[in-house]
């Protein structure tokens, strides 16, 4: 019943701070409203009892990426608001569509099914923390994706030294 | 009932906290002053011993100025932010076996999400304060949290890895309780690399770049002044003493000492946790501040490699010796 209230809380405060995001002129207020949506998120986590995914959304998401959104929304001068033409011309037909997906997305909820108990049910990961049984999944079974998700991330950071990269300082 | 409990344990220690953040203020003047031939303060009470009361009561009383072209939400909810995740981190520390609000297995990870979200607090008053003194001080705060974040991480990998929990009192037990066990021997790159970005994580000399007094005025806080003045410097001081702690958890054996005091088993954790605050004061009446690309050259191309090289020796010996 607790765990069922505090879905519920999380994932209004989630959906509340989305929109609020999306409407705030301020973009400095929309960054704020998404970290507390991480926040949430980590809620979520912690309700799962995946309490490592719960800290690491915090630190990386919360504490990282979006001080660097800050830093590039400080950076940038907005003094300009920064005015992009419709897509779509019309209103009408961008709310129909809309609101069509939103049906879409509203008839597919009957069809979730649970999907069968895997190996780790709640008691095995209290019994082995969180962290060492994700550890040990990550480590073993999915020693490839692990490896190929490294290399991709690797790539950017080649890829983000080359372009910051002064051409003059090369010259000299 | 049990809620009541927990409630009772949390005031007890914030009060116990802000009580020694007080005093610590204390110390820090005194020490200073005697390290510059000075006496520090001596005028409120026997040797100055009532100073901080009466400068919290001054702080308290004093007017809450809010700058007219400042963002009034976020100005005031500035300095809230800082304090509370500093505050918010002090819940997973054990002071002793047992003693401890909340014990839960990811404390570390926990710790380093707490103070990363602290410096929301200094950018959002550098943002919000509207002048360029406080803008300035926020933009160096974000590059160096970000920077020293890092090698803090990584260098507590290897306590980690020995100890294999992230759970503090865990840490604490693997450590055993004699001296030459603690973890500061094994992890002597770590201890390193720890100690300096700890200075830098908490703004300190000689990394106090946010706060140059020389050409920022005092940085991000330059527009606050009062009690919201006072809960910065609350934050910075806890966020030393939740650093000196960790310090204290993960290299020097916490609450574990020479013999067993009765009554008082957080005895030698304090007084380690008193010895790192003492090297914190040290280091800012003695050190110069640095400059920035200085800073920025010493978090990437010193202290990062020098983390990831203890965290690849901590594995290679773990192999070698199973």
């Amino acid at each position: 019943m607790v765990n069922q209230l505090l879905f519920l809380y999380c994932a209004g405060v989630i959906t509340a701070m989305g929109l609020l995001a999306v409407n705030f002129k301020n973009p400095v207020y929309s960054v704020l409203s998404v970290m507390v949506l991480f926040f949430h998120v980590a809620g979520l986590y912690l309700l799962l009892n995946a309490e490592f995914l719960a800290a690491i959304q915090i630190i990386v998401y919360a504490g990282a990426i979006l001080v660097l959104y800050l830093f590039v929304l400080f950076l940038v001068s907005l003094r300009k608001e920064v005015k992009i033409e419709r897509f779509i011309a019309s209103h009408k037909i961008s709310t129909l569509v809309s609101l069509a997906l939103g049906g879409c997305l509203l008839a597919v909820i009957p069809s979730f099914k649970l999907g069968a108990k895997g190996q780790y049910p709640v008691a095995r990961v209290e019994q082995l923390t969180h962290t060492k049984a994700m550890g040990l999944e990550l480590y073993s079974n999915y020693i490839l994706p692990f490896e190929i998700a490294g290399l991709i991330l690797l790539i950017a950071v080649i890829g983000g030294l080359v372009l910051a990269r002064n051409e003059k300082e090369v010259k000299e | 009932m049990q809620i009541l409990t927990i409630v009772l344990q949390i005031a007890i220690l914030l009060a116990i906290v802000l009580l020694h953040v007080a005093y610590a203020t204390y110390f820090e003047r005194k020490i200073i002053g005697h390290m510059q031939v000075r006496l520090g303060p001596m005028m409120v009470g026997y040797h100055g011993l009532l100073q901080p009361i009466a400068d919290g009561i001054k702080s308290f009383f004093k007017e809450d100025i809010v700058p007219e072209q400042a963002d009034r939400p976020l100005f005031l909810f500035a300095p809230v932010i800082c304090l509370v995740t500093m505050l918010t981190s002090l819940a997973v520390i054990p002071f002793a076996k047992g003693w401890v609000l909340a014990d839960i297995n990811i404390g570390l990870l926990f710790i380093f999400a707490m103070s990363s979200l602290a410096s929301y607090g200094v950018i959002l008053a550098g943002w919000a304060s509207n002048s360029k003194y406080t803008f300035l001080g926020g933009l160096r705060s974000m590059a160096q949290v970000i920077s020293y974040e890092l090698p803090l991480g990584l260098s507590l990998v290897g306590v980690m890895m020995l100890s294999g929990s992230l759970n503090l009192t865990t840490i604490v037990d693997s450590q055993g309780s004699s001296f030459s066990s603690m973890y500061l021997f094994p992890q002597l790159i770590g201890f390193f690399v720890f100690f300096v970005a700890m200075l830098a994580e908490t703004n300190r000399v000689p990394f106090d770049l946010p706060e140059a007094e020389t050409e920022l005025v005092s940085g991000y806080i330059t527009e606050y002044s009062g009690m919201r003045y006072a809960l910065f410097f609350m934050a910075e001081y806890i966020g030393m003493m939740v650093m000196s702690s960790i310090g204290t958890i993960c290299f020097l054996g916490g609450w574990n000492g020479p013999f067993e005091v009765p009554f008082f088993p957080p005895f030698w954790f304090i007084l380690k946790v008193y010895g790192f605050l003492f090297l914190f004061i040290w280091i800012r009446a003695t050190l110069p501040r640095y400059r920035y690309d200085q800073l920025m050259a010493l978090g990437w191309k010193l202290l990062l490699p020098l983390a990831l090289l203890n965290i690849f020796l901590t594995g290679l010996f773990k192999i070698l010796v199973h």
